[in-house]
């Protein structure tokens, strides 16, 4: 056998990533790289309308154009046009109307799927997409949520015969519990926040291939998609191929945000058609598809009330949401305001809290899951809300928050909304990041500018957040209606040469996880990080998973790792005490190496191991041959990562130009696998959080054209746009997993934005100016100071 | 989105390039940098039968110093021009304001006649070539022709440039002694467009404003001057408040259009406040 390198320790070492070389230089199967021989491919045609009816649907035409193999409109597609599924019914009574592939003679919203081509080449399916005739009937549209909801309001679904999905209430104390809580205030602030809608945005768009010759007999999806098991579950039901003759591979993907958690339209379609015409199918979106039809986020009007003494001791919080589903349920669209709704009361103790949400129709493209999916929301409306009091009762803003969080000493804490927090220090977190931000010297210079009526004004934003993340204990997601489990697995095999499989069940599209899963088995094993090869997205290769998404992979996934590890090294120390001549328990494990206690010199380490485990030639009796182990891990909880982001934001008053001066945060994510990656994360979050406060926004007309339908006017920040950050971290280890790990994907997402917004409205308190509507681009900034500046609110 | 089909020829010369173009027909169009005509042919806003790529033509390249003017070829691209030395030295303004051009991937393909030949309003290099007076020289197969700038741009996308022809090169007089320039663009995030532009060159004599040239970017269908500003700056002396008053003006003759970056009434806003910062910061204040 070959020399074998040694262990060193890898948790906690900020490694490179493994898989970058690849995925930089684009030396990898994207989805849309694979070419399959006798491939069709799928061009669609999409509703340029927000509402209308199809009076007139030919797709005839098409088959003249050159390639064209074939033509379907729903009449034509008949029984194969599946609906979208929705696994998250959250009351029994939600309104749940059926989401076809193609539109069955009506459309709702711009970008809704009306026909398909398919062709030889892409050029040829989008050439005949112009040989299609259709013609519309305009229905009223309705955009607005508080429209939508109004007696009288144009119907998203006639048949439904209302606009609303859903209401949903939580009342942890009880009815009445808010009320005499607050009868008890000196100060009451109300608000109505708007969380405007976004656009996932991805680099790699979605694309899919579906082929039904398989490597035997199966239909293989390769699809750009973060939950290649769900997918394959889901496929199964709708479409009615049988579960165990579909294989979902996610190949490399280009980035999801929560925006390839889905079980699309597309996917459904590519499945279907291939199984019925017997030849691969592919599809690839172009980014205007991508913009007005892969999923959008956020888009809730947050009414948020907070009641609290003149000494600023929060007594309660009520918290009315309308939250916008768009024109149709996907995955778990009406779910994710729910996801945000524990979170409103954050780090504060108070109470009472009641919280109520409306689910609206629109004729908008569906939303769902975009990073942070609901805490985000939360966080925003629950840390402005704190700034907007903190000015009511003349209080510095981070002294009312420190009167209100719960103290280090008081976790495990269970909140107000009925969550129990396993541990946090807010008080480290803040100390840390106020010290790295020079706050105090920020505040004078904020003073000085003031008074001296600089066009530029200085203000300081603050956010306090905690999220909760680690997607999830089975049991409680079942108590919430989501069809699923939380769990996560893993296997591990130790092959004859001392190299390992590590198979997860979670689906990286640029988290990192083959580094930071390999340094978890690393330690766990005692073998290098570089002799870890770690398998994933492909339901054949790793058959048992829940996905990538919420922040759950290293929460829950890494779990699975440590489990399954120590389970090789439970198996090894037998074979190891067996050929050693000793007990198992006289073996100590060190580094990869089992040697025996007070007898140094008799050793074996875990890749001979392996091999004695292969050969089978002297294994005690009894003992199954090979080195591996797998663990599916329910989570015990949650976990619940917290920390302190601070922003010192210039406002040109003249123009309304706001640019960040400086940006700090401070993270508790726990113990961290790889900080390098950490980093990178935060850094990511940070760069599209701020992108929610400062750039980006989905824009309908009334008739339900999405203004926003290309980077023109969809603004993605880009590096220029963007301060240097400043990230440094506490480590307060989670006590609810035993690597102590929280989760980090979403935390910068989560909680810039507010900080963000919060120092824009700091730099133009003194102008009257209480709120700014996301995102503050320029003019919207101009106006809201102007209206300050006239007396206006 | 995949572009409908065309042909692409690559002629050598700006003659065999209008030949081309002419044999084409009224569907042929020039391609240079393809920043701005690839995203209408994948969006499908364009579906011309004959690209005829000026991109190589050696005569459309290069940068000459000619004693009072600098020429440069309209297929220079935006990365050849703010690094030219000549530029820098001498159209400084023009190198300042091709570096607001978009991002370096762009810059490294866009061209600075496409950019005029373009015609977008939003577009910052049309108002350079209008405050500095430059000279296009337009080829078609009726000859050689020169067009001021003035009379260039004539509306949305819609320049002297007719469908045979091509443009060739752009002659920019140099300033004296005593001018100061500055391109100062608005916009929302760094690597947009300007939702107003002020290209700005003033004429500095002890103290006081003797001279000044302003164009506007994405204040009207064209690139437009604000010469009422011009006119009331002339004899002030340079400081910021005097500068803030002539330019309450700036607005005057510009019809601002109302998009999701500004309306009619903050773009107006703008006008003002970006020719203000334009000024004072070609006078140096
Ligand atoms: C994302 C993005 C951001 C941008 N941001 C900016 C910005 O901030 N400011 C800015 O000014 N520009 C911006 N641009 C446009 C950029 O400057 C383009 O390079 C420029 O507008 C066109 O130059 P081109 O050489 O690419 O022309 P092409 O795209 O090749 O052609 C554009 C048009 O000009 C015609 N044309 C080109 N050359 C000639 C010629 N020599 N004679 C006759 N007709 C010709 C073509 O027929 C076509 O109609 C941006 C572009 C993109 C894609």
């Amino acid at each position: 056998m070959t020399e074998l390198a040694e262990h060193v320790a890898a948790i906690g070492r900020p490694l490179k990533r493994k898989e970058d070389a690849r995925l930089l230089t684009g030396k990898t199967q994207w989805t849309d790289n694979i070419q399959l021989a006798g491939a069709l491919h799928m061009a669609i045609l999409r509703s340029p309308m927000g509402h209308a009816k199809i009076t007139k649907l030919d797709v005839s035409g098409a088959l003249k154009y050159p390639g064209v193999e074939a033509a379907y409109g729903a009449a034509e597609l008949g029984d194969l046009n599946a609906s979208v599924p929705c696994v998250w019914p959250v009351t029994d009574d939600m309104v749940a109307p059926d989401f076809p592939a193609l539109a069955k003679g009506e459309v709702r919203h711009m970008g809704d799927c009306v026909a398909l081509v398919l062709a030889g080449t892409a050029a040829q399916a989008a050439d005949a997409l112009e040989g299609i005739v259709v013609e519309y009937s305009a229905l009223p549209a309705v955009i607005n949520m508080d429209d939508a909801i109004k007696e009288g309001s144009p119907l998203v679904h006639s048949d439904k015969g209302t606009n609303k999905c859903y209401t949903y209430k939580l009342q942890p104390q009880g009815d009445g519990a808010y009320e005499a809580a607050k009868a008890k205030a000196d100060v009451v602030v109300k608000r109505r926040f708007v969380n405007q809608r976004l656009i996932p945005s991805a680099m790699e768009p979605r694309a899919v291939v579906a082929s039904p010759m398989g490597t035997s007999g199966e239909l293989t999806i390769w699809s750009a998609t973060q939950v290649p098991h769900v997918l394959r579950v889901l496929l199964a039901l709708v479409t009615g191929v049988s579960e165990n003759k579909l294989r979902v591979v996610a190949p490399d993907v280009g980035g999801g945000f929560g925006g390839k958690l889905q079980c699309y339209r597309e996917e459904i379609l590519c499945v279907a058609l291939a199984n019925k015409l017997g030849r691969p199918i592919k599809w690839t979106e172009t980014r205007s598809e991508d913009m007005m039809a892969t999923h959008h986020g956020r888009d809730q009007l947050q009414d948020i009330e907070i009641a609290a003494t003149k000494d600023g001791k929060l007594l309660g919080l009520k918290v009315d949401l309308i939250a916008n589903m768009g024109a149709y349920l996907q995955i778990i669209t009406p779910g994710i305001p729910l996801l945000g709704m524990f979170m409103y009361p954050a780090i504060y103790k108070m109470d009472a809290y009641d919280f109520s949400c409306i689910g609206v129709f629109t004729n908008t493209t569906p939303t769902d899951a975009y990073r942070g999916a609901g805490r985000p929301e939360s966080t925003y409306a629950i840390e402005r809300i704190m700034d907007e009091l903190a000015n009511e009762l003349g209080m510095e803003p981070m002294e009312l928050r420190k009167k209100n969080w719960i103290k280090h000493e008081e976790f495990p804490y269970t909140t107000v909304a009925g969550l129990t927090y396993d541990s946090g220090n807010y008080e480290a977190a803040t100390d840390k990041a106020m010290a790295l931000f020079k706050y105090d010297e920020l505040r004078k210079e904020q003073v000085k500018r003031r008074a001296s009526g600089d066009k530029v004004q200085l203000g300081i934003g603050i956010s306090t957040f905690t999220e909760m993340c680690g997607l999830a204990p089975s049991r409680t997601l079942g108590a919430l209606k989501y069809v699923a489990g939380g769990w996560e697995h893993c296997t591990i095999r130790v092959l004859p040469t001392g190299k390992v499989e590590l198979v997860t069940g979670t689906s990286p599209h640029g988290q990192g996880h083959e580094t930071a899963w390999s340094q978890i088995a690393s330690d766990t094993l005692g073998i290098p990080v570089d002799d870890i090869e770690v398998i994933h997205g492909d339901t054949r290769t790793s058959p048992y998973g829940m996905d990538t998404y919420g922040s759950r992979s290293l929460a829950v996934g890494g779990q699975a790792i440590l489990r399954a590890g120590e389970k090789v090294v439970e198996k090894a120390r037998l074979i190891a005490a067996h050929q050693l001549e000793c007990s198992a328990n006289d073996l100590e494990f060190d580094h990869g190496v089992f040697r025996v206690k007070g007898d140094p010199s008799k050793e074996k380490a875990i890749q001979a191991v392996a091999f004695e485990a292969f050969s089978a030639h002297d294994l005690p009796d009894g003992l199954e041959p090979t080195l591996q182990a797998e663990s599916t891990v329910d989570p015990q909880d949650f976990s619940y990562p917290h920390g302190t982001h601070l922003c010192a934001m210039e406002v040109d008053t003249e123009t309304g130009k706001s640019t960040i001066r400086s940006y700090v945060c401070v993270d508790d994510i726990g113990i961290q696998i790889n900080p390098l990656i950490v980093e990178g994360q935060v850094h990511g979050g940070l760069a599209q959080g701020i992108a929610q406060a400062l750039y980006e926004g989905a824009v309908y007309d009334s008739d339900g054209q999405l203004l926003t339908a290309s980077f023109a006017d969809y603004l993605v920040p880009s590096a220029p746009d963007l301060p240097s950050f400043v990230t440094d971290h506490t480590v307060t280890p989670s006590t609810t997993n035993p690597l102590g790990t929280k989760g980090v994907g979403e935390a910068g997402a989560i909680a810039s934005t507010p900080a963000v917004i919060n120092a824009i409205v700091d730099a133009l308190r003194p102008y009257g100016v209480n709120d700014v509507p996301m995102p503050a681009l320029p003019m919207t900034v101009w106006r809201t100071l102007n209206a300050a500046r006239q007396g206006g609110k | 989105m995949i572009p409908s089909k065309f042909d692409y020829v690559r002629p050598k010369s700006v003659d065999e390039a209008v030949a081309a173009l002419k044999a084409g027909g009224e569907d042929s169009k020039v391609i240079a940098g393809g920043q701005s005509m690839l995203p209408l042919l994948r969006l499908r806003l364009a579906a011309p039968s004959v690209l005829v790529d000026c991109a190589r033509i050696d005569e459309m390249k290069g940068i000459k110093d000619n004693g009072d003017s600098v020429t440069i070829g309209a297929a220079s691209t935006h990365w050849d021009v703010m690094n030219s030395d000549i530029v820098k030295t001498h159209v400084k303004l023009l190198a300042d304001a091709t570096a607001t051009v978009a991002d370096p991937q762009i810059r490294h393909r866009g061209t600075f006649g496409g950019a005029l030949a373009h015609g977008d309003p939003a577009g910052d290099l049309p108002a350079v070539v209008l405050a500095l007076d430059a000279t296009l020289e337009i080829a078609g197969s009726k000859g050689r022709r020169q067009v001021a700038a003035k009379d260039f741009f004539l509306d949305y996308f819609t320049t002297a440039v007719g469908p045979d022809e091509i443009l060739v090169s752009i002659t920019i007089p140099k300033l004296g002694k005593g001018w100061g320039t500055c391109y100062e663009k608005f916009n929302r995030s760094a690597n947009g467009w300007a939702v107003v532009g002020v290209a700005a060159a003033v004429k500095v004599d002890g103290g006081k404003i003797t001279e000044a040239r302003i164009a506007l970017t994405n204040c009207a269908a064209i690139p437009v001057r604000a010469s009422s500003v011009e006119s009331a700056l002339k004899g002030v002396a340079v400081s910021a408040s005097e500068i803030e008053k002539a330019s309450q003006s700036a607005a005057d003759g510009t019809r601002a259009t109302s998009d999701l970056a500004a309306d009619k009434e903050y773009r107006e806003h703008l006008m003002r406040v970006i020719t203000a910062r334009a000024v004072s910061c070609a006078a140096g204040v």
